[in-house]
Parts: structure tokens; C-alpha cells; sequence
């Protein structure tokens, strides 16, 4: 009975049962597989078909011939590369301030007990269901008044403070992960509070600190209400607020929507699947903590 | 104060160990006390007191004013604006499509969530590069979902209508976003699709956090596949399918991205959520008091979640 050794968990004989078994599961993730990753295939191959071909035949799973003619048409006569342009811009400053701001939060709240803890430990919490309809209401007449509207600094600062709080969740239990005997051994030694979290937190706190920057980076990228409220003029509008203009002024152009579609999702997805393990063990803490 | 976790639910240990908490669970030092926490803290409370506690609270006392867009407060009108909407003869239907729309959405992603979790907990080969992409329709912009999904469900072009026509189920194009009886349902769907991959990623970070051991020792005793599901993975956990559950109701009833691109609350109102309606009323109404009262009126149903959520977070965040 192999089911008694102790070194196997699991029966390895391949009775018809378990053949069975196996193939079943191989098929249930083969459909869900196809099911997630269908669409992005269909508009990969979209953008890849020539334009006449999709006017007359509609789209097709095999296009009988390939053509790049909607990219090099995207970036040679669509505002395209100053959306991407913006949307970086807004990604380089929101990102490391949210993570400055993120990370000194988690080491108030991971390392350090103080009148207002529990407070801030709730705020942390709520901060993250705030209904953004709500609050792009009266931000519109605030970043007004800061000169900051329709503005990729305006935007970015909103950003920021909206990925605040589920990274600062983020890195705070992955410093609660980190025992704090190093800590404490670096104060023995004669090492000031600063110096203890500049040579020893922030360096154990790095890869933390990498998948909440992707985190903000992926929030940032992707963001579309505030953008589209916000940025109103060609010059300042992000990726997202870029797609959805070319969705109602390329109805009939498939083959140059879904190129920017393509381009679009291209940097988030590299980013996730570098990030990924880390992210998803970050964000299944949060669900299963907060 | 020090917690005892005694929940499997403790067992999902933040970052990145997840093994079983019981043996060697050494007891919290306690923490260092000082000033020097507010300094830390500064930065944060900073940014996110003016671009999201301020606007909070400023969103808020419009819902009892009439506001212009560029002039700003006008004048407070008391509760006007709620009994405004509540009396309105569009607010049973907006109401009831919300509800659709969130429990709907929210109740199909649980459920292959569940099934999805299950599928990746097991083992096969390149689990993770599966894990990993699985997770990818998460971190896509919403408004690229939409315009694939636009694009699929496209009545004359797209490769649904074409599949359905070459399979023989129906003869004419079914326009799913521009008929009001199947409007909201594609919606849904769509945005079910999108919401699978994190429930069932949330899901098996619990699951992960079920001892084997404890799954033999009840298959052992004679508990079938479904006893040991019953008996053993489910109370483990529960708490997990709870608070995620609550999450995602707060978030779907909250996201607004995916109606306002697809159909922009129509054909007529019959996809409309009160989150849209919020956002068309100050918009394209130009009536921040009721947009602002349209999203006060939802997050003040919606606090009840947000205290149930809090109570049940709460045991791992006092920590």
C-alpha cells in the first residue's frame, strides 16, 4: 500500500480512476485557460489583420494574412505615444511616493505602538472602499484651486494617495513577517533609530517594496475615472482615457483599436508576471488580514 | 496585546511563509513606544488626508448643498437631494439593477472562484506559470476589458456572433449591449470574468493554509471527498470566503469603469447602477449636490459591509 509510506502522499499507481481524474482536471484548466486568455488572442490577432480584411469578413481566429500596417498607423498618426508618454509620467511620480509614503506608514504600524494606532490601523482598512465616484466629485474643484487640474502631477498625486493605503497593507505584513532580533541587535550595537531602518529595515523591506511599487504602478497605469474626469486636453491624457477616445472615434477601425490595446497592456502584463508570486501572496494576506 | 491565532484564517501568515501557525509561534515582542512613530507616519497621513480624507468629507457636505460645478457651494438644501432620489420614478429600477449588478456579479464569482481555487491548488505541471496567468485579466486597465469584450460581442464582426451563427443557435446578430433584456447580464458576465481569477487566487491562499495532514486524518476516519470538504476545508476557510466576499461586494457595487465604457447605463436606464447614476448626475447633469448624494446615499448602505468587514479583519489587524 503505497498509501502507507511515508514519503508518499499520494498514490502514484496509475489505476483507471485516477487517469480519469488527472485528464478531467487537465481539461477544467484548459477551459479555464482558454476562457482568460480568448480574448486577449482575439485582439491580438485583430491587430495583426489587415483592415480591409476586417471590414469585409469580420474578425477571425486565423487571419490569412498578417499585416503591421494598424501599428506603424497608431503611432505615426494618433496621439497614442503622448498618452503612453503621460501614463509613465504619472506612474514615475506616483509610484515612489506612494511607496515612501507606504513604506514609513508600515513601519509606524508594524514597529511602533502609539495613541492612534488602532485608528489608523481601521483608517488603513476603510481607505481602501472609499467609492471613487464619490470623492472625483469634489477633487475636480480641489485640484482646480491647486492649479493641479487637467495636469500629470494633479493626477499622480491622486494616484498616489489611492494606492497608499493597500500598500501600506501590503508592506505591513510583510514586515510583520520580518523577525525583529536584527533590529534589536543593530540598537545594542550602538546604532541610531534612523541608521536601524536605513541599513537594516529598508533592505529586508526591498522585495516587499518591489511588489507594492508594481501594485501602485499597475493601480496607476490602469486607472480610468480620475483620469478621465481630470486630464481633458490631448496633451495631458493618460493610456486609458486615450483608449476609450479612440473607441468612439474608430468605431469601425478594430485593427487600430486593438493595437493600442495591445500596447496598452503589454507593460502591465510584463510587470505581473515578474512580480506575480510575491504580489498575489501580498494581496491573498491582504484578503485573508484585510 | 498579544493574539493567540486560533483561526486557520491566521494561517494565511502575510508575506511570504504560510506554514501551520500551531507549534512554534513565538510570542510578539512587544512594540517600541515613541514619538518617533508619527514621524514615520507624517508622509502618509499627509497625502492621503488631502487627496482622499478631505475630498471625503467635502463630497459628503455637497450631497447636502447645491453645488455648481465652478462656483462651488451654493447653498444647503438639507436632505433635499435624498428624498429627491428616493421619490424619484427611476430609483426602483436603478436600485434594483445595483443590486443585479453587485450580488450577481459577486455571487458567480464566489462560486467559480471556488472551483477555480480548487483547480489550482492541485497539482500539475507549471502550476505556477498557470497560477501566474491566471491572474492576468486583474491587472488589465478596465478599459481594455471593455473594449475586447466590445469588440467580441461586436453584433456583426465579433467572434461570438460569429460563433453562434456557424454553431446554428441563432440566424440574426444578438446586439448584447444595445438590447435593455441583455444589457446588464453581459455586463455581469464581463465583469465576472474579470473578477474569477482574484476570489479564486484569494481562495487558495486559504486553502494553501489547510494542514494535508489534517485532510488524511479526516479521509482516514471515512469522510468521502465531500465530508472532508464539509467537515474540514470549509470551516478552515470560511473566514477567508467572508471577508473576500464582503470585499468584492463593496468593490463591485463601487466600480463604475466597465458600465460607464460598455453601455454608459443604457439602452434607456436598464443598465444603470446608482454608482453611474452618481457620476452621470454630476456630469452630464452638472449637479454635484445630487451626483455627491447619489454616492453618499450608496456608501451609507454599503457601511454596513464596511463594519462587518472591519469586525471580522479585525482579530488579524490588532495584531
Amino acid at each position: 500500500m503505497s498509501a502507507r509510506t511515508p514519503n508518499l502522499s499520494r498514490p502514484t499507481a496509475l489505476t483507471l480512476p485516477h487517469v480519469a481524474r488527472r485528464t478531467g482536471l487537465y481539461v477544467l484548466l484548459g477551459v479555464w485557460l482558454a476562457a482568460i486568455l480568448g480574448p486577449y488572442v482575439v485582439m491580438l490577432l485583430t491587430s495583426l489583420t489587415p483592415s480591409s480584411q476586417l471590414a469585409a469578413a469580420g474578425a477571425s481566429l486565423w487571419p490569412g494574412e498578417v499585416s503591421t500596417d494598424a501599428y506603424r498607423e497608431l503611432l505615426g498618426s494618433t496621439p497614442f505615444l503622448t498618452y503612453l508618454r503621460n501614463s509613465l509620467l504619472v506612474a514615475a511620480v506616483a509610484v515612489p511616493l506612494a511607496l515612501v509614503c507606504a513604506s514609513g506608514a508600515a513601519i509606524a504600524l508594524s514597529r511602533f505602538e502609539f495613541v492612534g494606532r488602532q485608528f489608523f490601523m481601521t483608517a488603513v482598512l476603510v481607505a481602501q472602499l472609499l467609492p471613487a465616484v464619490l470623492l472625483v466629485i469634489s477633487l475636480q474643484g480641489q485640484l482646480r484651486v491647486l492649479n493641479l487640474l487637467d495636469n500629470v502631477l494633479g493626477l499622480a498625486l491622486v494616484h498616489a494617495a489611492f494606492a497608499t493605503p493597500f500598500a501600506t497593507w501590503l508592506l505591513k505584513g510583510f514586515l510583520d513577517s520580518i523577525p525583529r532580533e536584527l533590529e534589536e541587535s543593530g540598537r545594542i550595537d550602538g546604532a541610531s533609530s534612523w541608521q536601524v531602518v536605513r541599513m537594516i529595515l529598508l533592505p529586508l523591506l526591498a522585495p516587499g517594496m518591489v511588489a507594492a511599487g508594481t501594485y501602485i504602478f499597475i493601480l496607476s497605469w490602469n486607472e480610468f475615472l480620475y483620469a478621465l474626469t481630470f486630464m481633458q486636453s490631448t496633451s495631458t491624457r493618460t493610456l486609458p482615457i486615450g483608449l476609450h477616445l479612440f473607441i468612439g472615434e474608430y468605431q469601425i477601425r478594430w485593427d487600430l483599436l486593438t493595437a493600442g490595446g495591445v500596447l496598452a497592456v503589454l507593460p502591465v502584463i510584463a510587470g505581473f508576471l515578474i512580480v506575480q508570486k510575491r504580489l498575489v501572496a501580498g494581496l491573498a494576506a491582504g484578503a485573508v488580514k484585510g | 496585546m498579544t493574539m493567540t491565532p486560533t483561526r486557520a484564517a491566521g494561517a494565511g501568515a502575510p508575506g511570504t511563509r504560510r506554514a501551520a501557525v500551531a507549534p512554534a509561534a513565538p510570542r510578539p515582542r512587544p512594540r517600541r513606544r515613541g514619538l518617533e512613530a508619527y514621524v514615520y507616519l507624517a508622509p502618509a497621513i499627509v497625502l492621503v488626508g488631502s487627496f482622499a480624507g478631505y475630498p471625503l468629507v467635502r463630497s459628503v457636505w455637497f450631497a447636502f448643498n447645491e453645488v455648481n460645478p465652478f462656483s462651488g457651494v451654493q447653498g444647503f438644501v438639507g436632505v433635499q437631494h435624498f428624498v429627491d432620489i428616493v421619490t424619484h420614478p427611476d430609483f426602483a429600477q436603478i436600485g434594483r439593477n445595483t443590486l443585479v449588478w453587485t450580488f450577481g456579479a459577486v455571487a458567480l464569482q464566489l462560486l467559480l472562484g471556488l472551483v477555480g481555487a480548487h483547480l489550482l491548488n492541485a497539482r500539475f505541471a507549471l502550476r505556477g506559470v498557470y497560477r501566474g496567468l491566471a491572474m492576468i485579466p486583474w491587472a488589465t486597465p478596465s478599459v481594455l476589458v471593455a473594449l475586447m469584450w466590445i469588440w467580441i460581442l461586436d453584433p456583426n464582426h465579433g467572434v461570438l456572433n460569429g460563433a453562434l451563427r456557424a454553431l446554428g443557435v441563432t440566424d440574426r446578430p444578438i446586439a448584447f449591449l444595445s438590447e435593455s433584456s441583455t444589457a446588464l447580464p453581459t455586463l455581469v458576465a464581463v465583469d465576472v470574468w474579470q473578477g474569477v481569477p482574484l476570489f479564486a487566487v484569494m481562495i487558495l491562499a486559504a486553502l494553501q493554509g489547510v494542514a494535508p495532514e489534517l485532510r488524511e486524518a479526516a479521509a482516514m476516519d471515512g469522510c468521502g471527498p465531500v465530508g472532508v470538504f464539509r467537515h474540514v476545508v470549509l470551516p478552515a476557510i470560511l473566514p477567508t470566503i467572508l471577508i473576500t466576499t464582503l470585499l468584492r461586494l463593496i468593490w463591485t457595487a463601487n466600480y463604475v469603469d466597465l458600465v460607464l465604457i460598455m453601455t454608459g447605463g443604457g439602452p434607456g436606464l436598464s443598465s444603470t447602477t446608482l454608482s453611474l447614476q452618481s457620476y452621470v448626475t454630476a456630469y452630464k447633469a452638472m449637479d454635484f449636490g445630487g451626483g455627491a448624494a447619489y454616492a453618499v446615499l450608496q456608501a451609507a448602505v454599503l457601511s454596513v459591509l464596511v463594519v462587518l468587514y472591519i469586525r471580522l479583519t479585525a482579530k488579524g489587524a490588532r495584531r
